[in-house]
């Protein structure tokens, strides 16, 4: 099962690796190109209005969050974070003091702020003690999350569900049962200087999500160090990767709501010794990482690897290959399993692919290598892509591969957006959806339902939309032949108001 | 027993034996609750979900996530016509079943069985699902076979093991029938100089199923702001449903609670039941033997049975059978390419009890369809309205 995801590789390679090669018997000719003077990478995402020049912008966004709220509240040790969280209004920092917490703390709120307080290294452990869930779960947009230590949960460590504009910052993250990071469903959010170590999955793992940064993390001991997946417009650098069964990973699972895993940059990461036993779960797609993988790309399109240092990963330093070959993995008709348009730039490569599986060193013999050392390997489609400087690598498969158009990813910085401000909801345009989606169950303009007729209860009330905003909050009887209305004091009163104006006013 | 009650009610109430002195039948000219009429005449769906975004448009997330794209934009008249075909025993091959036979509007839009009976009492072979919030579905039928409610309707119309219809005797019934031509034109003018037509009626059919929205749930007032609206064991059961160790949400993804793509999750047939290959036979893919569609868990206290073949009595047993272990019902000789959100959760008794807490927050049936008390045949509605439940529901 470990080796599950190259398993299914073996005949298809052979034949493949006869076909592309046996009829080439002189080496290329020798290209060599310079990083520093070559074209750059465009970029893939292209952002409209305010945010065009977001992937060409030369400072580096430090925050995609927004300002920082002024109002803030202490935790301190003993007290609980979720009353804190609960209690606190949209736009609140929970500063959380030294000491140790046990719960599961979870934010459906935008504009919330977990920090906490570092006090000669003493932090805010959050301990799962092998019994809680999950540390964090958001929901909220523009949430951060910086400086905690979490360790010993059975599910994530830090979990979004759908939360745009998020920071995830200078945490510390051991023993989450899952994974150790994993916004999911976001867009614009920061992962960086983070330590995630001994995760049964992925350390960090971006899934369904856009404009992702992830820096200057260490992750190691993990089944993945770092997995992007069904995601676009990331970039992963400046990250140490050391220790998992397989480093960074770009990839498309089959049979998610979101199809795509497109534009993502692999640059300047240490990847090193990942050789770490496969302890995945089984079922999971990671259980089919061959231990030893440094860079594995699976599906997914416009990947560019560029000035990683890639050491002593013992399968392969780089492993390029699509869903056919991938014997643990379902089917999706509109997954498109190929990866597309690979661009491998200058990576420092060394002592990788030492004691590769025997699928690999099959598909070494047909290129005529004796194996001992491989760099890079590529089994299934992967139409488009290409190499600068080929010559410096120990390959497999990549023959075909074209020169790249350009050498470097200088010219984007950043996939980050600036903060994209909440939307502000007019009040009459509340009271139109609130009354057609709530309301209109019960009342309609001129006739019978459930409740009176709108055109009666603007008999009632005239111009006095405060008293229908008071009444539907706690409604009393008041008439025979119609049944007692339910309160709709979940309404905020705001809102209770809009309705109440919009049922005055609308004539129809 | 019951069955044969229906049968002859149908034949002393049907065939032409109206009575004169009632009044015509009317299509509605007002949309129904939830949607606004536009300047053009047509209905569009408005809710609080169309403040909020989704990643790339899909309309699966979090809590405050818009809901994926939808169909709407259909007359009050296309609407309400649906409503009367919804309820016609016309449309089955001997006057027996309408649509809502197995869609029930006291069973969540259900029919409260394993699996559906049709017009000869045979089975069905799977459970009826509920048709809340279709407007917002892709794909159509536990195997996901269909792509369109119009392309789904065909199926149990014509099918012998359900209404046991065929179009020909489908559309000659209708263009017999005087008060349905009349409706028939009124619902879509452009083609009123023609007959009716099998397109017409199964875009009358669509456009009242898409009418069918549920999103006023306790949950969805917790989703909106009102933090009170889940009690705080349903907050619990909401975590665990999130958490990543039980994944429910991994699936059954808010707003909608499905994520609407196939999945291979193992659950057993009822003893006796031969296994069901379900998506491998759509699809012609043997890693998806097994694989149905993720279906919405709105209203889902008002649908027992559970799975497809109505494996599961109770709404505890369906969530329990995630707790089991990957694949302890799979037969023993048969390999299948089990989801990788099939784990081996170990939720404790209690969180159990917690999410299926949860899952009873999610229940909305305030906009329920009023079963018209007469329909255009003559013959008895079939359905089950009952408003007052619908009311009580609200509270």
């Amino acid at each position: 099962m470990k080796k599950g995801l190259l398993l299914g590789l073996l005949a298809a390679a052979v034949a493949f690796g006869a076909g592309a090669y046996y009829g080439r018997a002189t080496k290329q000719d020798m290209v060599i190109s310079s990083t520093t003077s070559g074209a750059s990478y465009g970029g893939g995402f292209k952002a409209g209005g305010d945010a065009a020049a977001a992937s060409t912008a030369p400072a580096v966004l430090r925050s995609v969050a927004g300002p920082a709220p002024t109002n803030v509240v202490v935790v301190k040790d003993g007290e609980s974070i979720q009353a804190a969280v609960k209690a606190a209004p949209a736009g609140t920092i929970v500063r959380v003091m030294p000491g140790t917490y046990h719960e599961t703390v979870y934010i459906d709120k935008d504009d919330i702020r977990i920090i906490g307080v570092i006090e000669e290294g003493r932090r805010a452990v959050l301990d799962g003690q092998k019994k809680l869930n999950d540390a964090i779960l958001y929901s909220g947009n523009s949430f951060v999350v910086e400086n905690l230590e979490i360790r010993d949960y059975k599910g994530n460590g830090i979990m979004g569900q759908a939360g745009n504009n998020f920071e995830i910052r200078n945490n510390v993250i051991t023993a989450a049962g899952v994974y150790g990071i994993f916004p999911q469903l976001g867009q614009n959010g920061i992962v960086e200087h983070n330590v995630v170590s001994g995760i049964a999955d992925a350390a960090i793992y971006i899934g369904m999500s856009d404009n992702i940064h992830v820096a200057h993390n260490d992750v190691f001991d993990s089944v993945a160090g770092i997995e992007i997946e069904n995601s676009r417009h990331c970039i992963v650098e400046h990250n140490y990767v050391h220790n998992n069964s397989g480093g960074l990973l770009a990839f498309v699972t089959p049979g998610l709501p979101i199809k795509t895993t497109i534009d993502v940059i692999l640059r300047n990461n240490f990847v090193v010794g990942n050789n770490h036993v496969n302890f995945g779960a089984p079922g999971s797609t990671v259980a089919g990482i061959p231990a030893g993988t440094g860079i594995l790309v699976m599906a997914a399109d416009d990947v560019v690897i560029e000035g990683n240092i890639v050491s002593d990963n013992k399968v392969a330093g780089v492993i390029i290959t699509d869903h056919a070959h991938a014997a643990n993995i379902t089917v999706d008709p509109e997954s498109e399993p190929n990866s597309d348009r690979v661009s491998i730039l200058d990576n420092v490569m060394l002592r990788n692919g030492y004691d590769t599986i025997k699928e690999v060193k099959a598909l070494m013999l047909t290129e005529g290598k004796r194996g001992g050392a491989l760099d890079i390997v590529r089994v299934g489609p992967s139409p488009g892509s290409c190499i600068i400087n080929r010559h410096q690598y120990v390959t497999a498969g990549v023959g075909d591969f074209a020169e790249c158009a350009f050498t470097n990813t200088a010219a984007t910085s950043t996939y980050l957006l600036p903060p994209v401000p909440p939307r502000v909801i007019k009040p009459d345009e509340r009271g139109k959806v609130v009354f057609l989606g709530i309301c209109s169950g019960c009342h309609i303009y001129n006739g019978r339902m459930i409740g009176p007729p709108v055109q009666v209860i603007q008999a009632l009330y005239l111009d006095n939309p405060q008293g229908i905003a008071d009444y539907i909050a706690k409604p009393v009887k008041k008439r025979d032949d119609y049944p007692e209305m339910p309160p709709q004091d979940y309404l905020d009163p705001q809102t209770r108001l809009a309705v109440a104006k919009y049922m005055l006013d609308v004539r129809n | 027993m019951r069955r044969l009650v229906v049968l002859l009610l149908a034949v002393a109430c049907g065939s032409g034996a109206r009575a004169s002195t009632q009044p015509d039948i009317t299509l509605n000219q007002r949309c129904p609750p939830g949607f606004e009429q536009t300047a053009a005449g047509v209905c569009e769906l408005r809710t609080l979900y169309q403040f909020y975004d989704s990643l790339e448009n899909r309309g699966v997330g979090g809590t405050r996530t818009a809901l994926p794209p939808h169909r709407d934009g259909f007359t009050p008249q296309q609407i309400d016509l649906g409503r009367y075909l919804f309820f016609d025993p016309l449309l089955s091959g001997d006057g027996t079943l309408s649509c809502a036979s197995c869609h029930r509007p006291d069973k969540g839009l259900a029919d409260g069985r394993p699996r559906s009976i049709g017009i000869h009492g045979e089975d069905a072979g799977r459970a009826a699902p509920t048709l809340w919030n279709v407007a917002f579905l892709q794909r159509f039928f536990w195997d996901a076979r269909a792509d369109s409610l119009e392309a789904q309707a065909v199926g149990p119309l014509y099918s012998p093991r359900e209404m046991g219809n065929d179009p020909a005797r489908l559309i000659a019934s209708l263009n017999r029938n005087a008060t349905y031509r009349r409706l028939f034109r009124e619902a879509f003018p452009r083609e009123a100089a023609g007959p009716v037509t099998e397109r017409q009626v199964y875009a009358a059919l669509a456009a009242f199923q898409t009418s069918l929205i549920s999103l006023n749930s306790r949950y969805d007032r917790y989703v909106h702001g009102y933090a009170e609206a889940l009690s705080p064991r349903e907050i619990e059961g909401l975590n665990v449903f999130r958490s990543f160790v039980a994944r429910c949400s991994e699936c059954h993804t808010p707003p909608l609670f499905t994520n609407e793509q196939i999945a291979v999750i193992g659950a057993p047939e009822p003893p006796g039941r031969p296994f069901d290959v379900g998506a491998e036979a759509t699809f012609g893919s043997p890693k998806l033997k097994g694989g149905f569609k993720v279906p919405t868990l709105r209203n889902v206290t008002r649908t027992a049975p559970y799975m497809h073949s109505g494996a599961f009595a109770s709404l505890r047993d369906a969530v329990e059978f995630y707790n089991k272990g990957r694949g302890h019902a799979v037969p023993k000789d048969m390999h299948l390419y089990l989801h990788w959100h099939i784990t081996d959760p170990h939720l404790t008794a209690a969180e159990i009890d917690r999410v299926v807490d949860f899952l009873g927050a999610l229940t909305d049936e305030a906009f329920t369809p009023v079963t018209p008390a007469r329909v255009p045949s003559g013959l008895t509605p079939i359905g089950h309205a009952n408003r007052t439940a619908a009311v009580s529901a609200r509270k």
